[in-house]
């Protein structure tokens, strides 16, 4: 079955502080999600991420690594998290992703895997 | 290509190709199939005569030349072949006695054609290249014809209606028609992709001439076949009566020299009536379903206009009530600017600017219509001064030659 990616997109500034009534109820949202996710089988792995200013860039080129600080992409926007889930086709995977943006209450972009 | 095969051609390559789709499960394999068909035809009819049922030939040769060429192709064809289950014996068309029973050989479904226009008008697409597409696989336009009818280098066209091919191939678009819950949806992109290819034949968005009548012909060509596939549809009936009765309007929108006549001004006993008559047929039969949208009320505008035997005796107050109803389902800016010209006609120039200004402030303000109907407005209310600076931004933002001639005029008239 084919797979696609779901992103979640927010502002490079943005953080979650878990303690606040606002971030609890995403925080229910998306499980109650993902556990839908995973009963209808669709479910193929997921994750929250670090703040993109927890990143490192690697390069390796002609067998020399050079590592720099902060997020490949120089950009305002930047990825919060995602999924890989599996769907029959893309209005499949768009259902689940309309249901994703609901949960986290912000914009999703979804793409297919190659394969 | 000879007169009769052009004709076949028109009628049925885009039933033909949104059938191999089906069959073969690839765009790109399906349109050069039938396009390898209508070769072989054009080889051949002069000589044989165009068989009886022309349509099966054409899909039945092309579908066979297809397993021919996955056969040639073997990995990508074991590939098809197995995931279609393609009957691999071939059946010669010219030697059939049954020509009708060719069609139930390739299993020929009239919902082809609606799934093409679903896929065409995936809302994953952009809106550009869902009319490119449109034109190309269901208009059964070439390529470079789009281009030109876009004004765009062929070369960008071409790359345009790759990549939403490829959008398509790569997300695993099904080709099917839309489940009930998500048909609203995905039919009113269907119908908004249809009338922008309409509007943009009617009002050029740039250009020498106001319109371009081909455009404006297939597009009313795709509503038909629209009513045609799904005759229950008030909306799709509402889209072909407004771009029925828009054409009606055609031969009175310009002067013999070219030059472009408002609404008002036309000369009325130029409107086509039969396609007048259409039109308000079409309407009584979709208002009949009470499912009022945004097609059909935009219609029914246009019957009122279309019922007033001249500008003057028009039922304004009919008019501006459709248009409060149209922004009751469609809340946007150009549907208030739009009753606010009613507004004037029936209470003056003055009640009409009043509720112009009521429009949120900035949402139009690169709107060329805007500028033009509060320039039109200002000068009937005696306020020239403003009149001018209006005319000015609307001719600043003008894309269309004739019509900037016509403002040009305006103001001059000043």
């Amino acid at each position: 079955m084919p797979q696609y990616l779901i992103s979640v997109w927010h502002d490079d500034t943005f953080e979650v502080d878990f303690s606040t009534p606002d971030a609890q109820r995403l925080a229910a949202q998306v499980d109650a999600f993902n556990n839908n996710l995973q009963q209808a089988g669709a479910w193929v792995f997921a994750a929250g991420l670090h703040p993109a200013s927890s990143a490192t860039v690697v390069r390796s080129s002609g067998g020399e690594v050079s590592m720099t600080d902060g997020p490949y992409a120089e950009t305002k926007e930047q990825m919060g998290g995602f999924w890989i889930i599996e769907a029959a086709d893309l209005d499949g995977a768009l259902e689940w992703a309309a249901k994703a943006a609901a949960a986290c209450e912000g914009p999703v972009e979804v793409r297919p895997a190659q394969g | 290509m000879t007169d009769g095969l052009q004709e076949v051609f028109r009628r049925e390559a885009s039933r033909c190709t949104a059938t191999l789709i089906r069959v073969l499960g690839d765009i790109d394999l399906a349109e050069d199939a039938v396009a390898e068909a209508f070769t072989i035809a054009a080889e051949r009819w002069p000589k044989t005569g165009i068989p009886p049922n022309p349509g099966g030939w054409i899909t039945t040769t092309a579908r066979n030349r297809a397993i021919d060429r996955l056969r040639r192709e073997s990995t990508r064809g074991e590939r098809h072949l197995a995931a279609h289950r393609l009957h691999t014996d071939s059946m010669d068309p010219d030697h059939n006695p049954q020509l009708d029973r060719l069609d139930d050989f390739v299993d020929v479904v009239e919902d082809d054609q609606l799934r093409l226009m679903f896929l065409c008008a995936h809302p994953a697409l952009a809106a550009d290249a869902q009319v490119a597409l449109i034109l190309r696989l269901l208009a059964g336009l070439e390529t470079g014809e789009i281009a030109r009818s876009f004004m765009v280098p062929e070369a960008t066209m071409a790359q345009r209606i790759v990549r939403a091919k490829r959008k398509l191939h790569d997300n695993h678009v099904s080709y099917r028609i839309p489940r009930a819950a998500e048909l609203p949806d995905r039919l009113a992109a269907v119908l908004a992709a249809i009338y922008l290819i309409y509007t943009e034949g009617h009002t050029a968005t740039s250009g020498q001439n106001l319109t371009r009548t081909d455009l404006s012909r297939e597009a009313v060509r795709l509503g038909r076949t629209l009513v045609e596939l799904m005759p229950d549809e008030p909306e799709a009936i509402g889209l072909l009566a407004l771009m029925l009765l828009s054409e009606s309007r055609r031969p009175a929108r310009r002067n013999p020299d070219g030059t472009m006549v408002r609404l008002a001004d036309q000369d009325r006993s130029r409107w086509n009536k039969a396609l007048i008559i259409e039109g308000h047929q079409l309407v009584r039969a979709c208002l009949r379903s009470h499912q009022p949208g945004p097609f059909q009320v935009q219609a029914a505008i246009a019957a009122v206009h279309a019922d007033a035997p001249t500008a003057e005796a028009t039922d304004w107050a009919q008019i501006i009530a459709l248009y409060d109803q149209l922004y009751s389902l469609r809340p946007h800016p150009v549907v208030a600017l739009n009753r606010s010209v009613a507004v004037a006609e029936l209470h003056g120039p003055a009640e009409g600017l009043a509720a112009l200004a009521a429009i949120a402030a900035g949402t139009l303000d690169t709107y060329q219509p805007y500028h033009a109907a509060r320039a039109d407005l200002l000068a009937r209310a005696g306020r020239r001064h403003e009149a001018l600076g209006a005319y000015d931004r609307a001719i600043e933002l003008t894309t269309n030659a004739v019509e900037r001639a016509f403002l040009v005029r305006q103001r001059a008239a000043l």
